[in-house]
């Protein structure tokens, strides 16, 4: 609050999970004093209409994220285990279920 | 997406697992029987529903009177989503009054078309806001006290109030814990909020009285195990309060009871001037449109 | 650097995929983007006032949880814009002092009084209505914030539409008088929300570069024409007259003809000069005034928290429900 621009109130991530067995998916973020009122707000704003199960927030500024421009070293090297995928294992269609 | 027929286009998403929308509403009252049960007295019953509708529709429009004035957009989330509640507890319970009544009456007849000497609200419920500060002291009041009533009403031997009250109570733990925290938040905040919450506290206390003051028709009711008697909230109310102005850092205001003797209750549609100002809001439309169809 | 960033977000527009808030992307495009998410928040929390005004005197129960949950939602959309455009560095409490002061613009259409309940419903049909024509092509947006909220926004508007057209249905089989409080509503209502696609393309500078970048979709006249096409065949079916003359199905065109609006008044009421502007913004500035003392104190309570917490904080809801 130091700077008069900037607003009383911290940006927090909200996660929700939708349905059991669903991971916690970002949904957006709000403003709150503190963690409990996040948690509050997130279940007024963002599940209004049922849609979660449990909420999770995360200060906004608490975050970490990798850059944009690092994607290559960080993510190039899984592309090529294609043996990890499904698709790699050629099984002929008249094998259900698989 | 298509874009020659927009409306269309909305449903391209429905299969985005990210949403899970609109799967879990379900009517409260469904499946269980409406008929009065034995041994109680219809009268009884479709006063006691009123006094607990009217509780809930009055407070309710005093919290839609924040809309748009909340504090922060957060805030004006959180108290529609109370007003909204209330607003469908008082939809079921004066359904139940009329059904009770069976007079061929509906919730609209009740609600637009009585006039304040027949409201049965508690007083508290019709009082003015002047600040933020004021509406968290009357909220905090007013579920606690009807969390603690309809806690008791869920083993109602009339299975309506029951289920109203099983859904209500869900409604009403949430509503508390806002009230509690913005309570809690303005008592210790600043030298103003602390200043305006110790106010408010003050000036909602005299109301509190009349919440537990003996009624004829809940006590009545309550032998036949239908209602909670009026005075039985009044040990976990001040428990609650207590710990809450305790945690906020205000002093327990003095003043109790002070509005239960200055000439009759809410129950008995003993109203103040505020109850003719909301009704002249909420009914106007309503009265000046005779036959009219919405 | 910035050659390559130039070159991953030209691929990212031709590839149709969506710029992401971290990605390298040029400040016309920021700037853009959050002018334009940040004009559409302010739309979405004016636009709950001229409703607003009659949740408090709906005329049944029904119709009053309806539209508080409606009104209500609104706020929402406002919250989620807001968050879309905070992505891209922008500040809440900065955009919103800029709407307050008249900085920052809002749609036209909530410049006009709502003089009759029949008005919540027109507003559902119309207003709520052109908001998703304009707003399902956003869907598709290039910026992926702005794109995922407008998903869940058109989710929410399509009940907004659907009410405001049942009401007005239910109304038009009332009494005489309330059919003709709706047709004075929609008299009212038309030439304005045909104004919320925005001036004529041949008039509007910004169109070509928000197409070239992906942020818009289609030309403003498309959209409008859309409505238009749209409109007709409800309002037929309604019972109402749209008060234009020049009405008229053009077999050759498949399409309607439509008169045009009067663009003066609508550069009027845009630059601040419609019926309503003063008081839509003054109570705006009012609710924020009245509520810094609120804010201020959450802000003190959580930081004498934090510190009474000391690194406690660190172990408080760490654990994942
Ligand atoms: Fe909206
Ligand atoms: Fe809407």
């Amino acid at each position: 609050m130091s700077d008069e621009i900037r607003h009383e109130w911290p940006l927090f991530e909200v996660f929700v999970r939708a349905k059991r067995g669903l991971n916690h998916v970002h949904v957006g973020s709000l403003r709150a004093a503190d963690h409990r009122m996040a948690v509050h707000h997130a279940r007024d704003l963002y599940t209004r209409r049922n849609e979660g199960v449990s909420i999770w927030v995360v200060r906004s500024d608490d975050v970490t994220a990798s850059e944009p421009g690092d994607r290559d070293a960080f993510f190039a090297p899984s592309a090529d285990k294609v043996y990890r995928h499904p698709t790699h294992y050629r099984i002929p269609d008249s094998v259900p279920h698989i | 997406m298509s874009f020659d027929d927009a409306y269309a286009a909305l449903t391209d998403h429905q299969d985005d697992t990210r949403w899970a929308y609109g799967t879990g509403f379900s009517d409260p009252l469904a499946g269980v029987p409406t008929d009065v049960p034995g041994g109680v007295d219809a009268a009884d019953l479709t006063a006691y529903c009123l006094m607990l509708g009217d509780d809930a529709l009055i407070m309710s429009h005093r919290l839609q009177q924040w809309v748009t004035r909340a504090p922060e957009l957060e805030d004006e989330m959180a108290l529609a989503n109370i007003a909204l509640d209330l607003l469908g507890q008082a939809r079921l319970l004066l359904t139940r009054a009329a059904q009770a009544e069976g007079a061929g009456r509906d919730e609209d007849d009740l609600a637009f078309r009585r006039d304040a000497a027949d409201f049965r609200h508690v007083r508290l419920a019709e009082r003015a806001d002047a600040d933020f500060a004021h509406l968290v002291a009357r909220l905090l009041v007013f579920v606690t006290w009807r969390l603690a009533v309809l806690d008791g009403l869920r083993g109602s031997r009339d299975p309506v109030l029951a289920a109203i009250a099983a859904k209500g109570v869900k409604e009403l733990t949430y509503h508390r814990e806002y009230a509690a925290q913005w309570v809690v938040r303005l008592g210790d905040g600043t030298a103003e909020s602390h200043r305006r919450m110790r106010a408010a506290m003050h000036a909602v206390w005299p109301a509190i009285g009349e919440l537990f003051r003996p009624h004829p028709v809940p006590d009545r009711l309550a032998e036949a195990g239908v209602a909670v008697p009026a005075a039985a909230a009044r040990a976990e109310v001040d428990a609650v309060l207590s710990q809450v102005l305790a945690a906020a850092g205000l002093p327990p205001p003095t003043a109790t009871d002070g509005g239960a003797t200055d000439g009759g209750a809410g129950r008995d549609g003993a109203h103040t001037a505020a109850l003719d100002e909301i009704l002249a809001e909420m009914q106007g439309v309503a009265r000046a449109t005779p036959g009219g169809l919405w | 650097m910035t050659g390559d960033g130039e070159r991953a977000f030209t691929q990212t527009l031709e590839r149709d995929q969506r710029v992401e808030p971290r990605d390298w992307m040029p400040d016309g495009y920021r700037r853009t983007m959050i002018r334009q998410i940040a004009q559409h928040a302010h739309s979405e929390i004016i636009g709950m006032q001229p409703e607003g005004e009659w949740i408090t005197r709906a005329p049944t129960l029904r119709r009053k949880a309806i539209l508080l949950a409606k009104v209500q939602d609104e706020a929402g959309h406002g919250l989620y814009l807001y968050s879309a455009a905070e992505t891209l560095g922008a500040d809440r409490g900065d955009l919103t002092r800029r709407l307050i002061e008249g900085r920052q613009k809002y749609s036209s259409i909530f410049n006009y009084p709502t003089l009759t309940f029949a008005d919540v419903g027109v507003i559902g049909w119309l207003v709520d209505g052109a908001a998703i024509c304009n707003q399902v092509p956003l869907c598709r947006s290039s910026f992926g914030p702005y794109a995922r909220a407008m998903i869940r926004i058109c989710k929410e508007e399509s009940f907004h539409q659907r009410q405001g057209y049942e009401l007005l249905m239910t109304m038009m089989t009332g009494t005489p008088a309330q059919r003709e409080t709706v047709q004075d509503a929609v008299n009212r209502w038309w030439w304005p929300s045909l104004m919320m696609f925005g001036p004529p393309d041949a008039d509007s500078p910004n169109t070509a570069q928000s197409m070239a970048w992906k942020i818009k979709r289609h030309t403003n006249d498309e959209l409008r024409q859309r409505f238009v096409d749209m409109t007709v065949p409800q309002a037929q079916a309604l019972g109402v007259t749209l008060p234009d003359g020049e009405l008229a199905w053009n077999a050759e065109r498949g399409h309607y003809d439509f008169g045009a609006p009067d663009w003066a008044e609508f550069k009027r009421v845009l630059a601040g000069d419609g019926p309503m502007n003063a008081r839509r913004i003054a109570h705006r500035r009012r609710a924020d005034a009245d509520g810094a003392w609120v804010r201020e104190a959450a802000a003190a309570h959580a930081a004498k928290q934090s510190r009474a917490a000391g690194q406690a904080r660190a172990a408080e809801g760490s654990v994942p429900a």
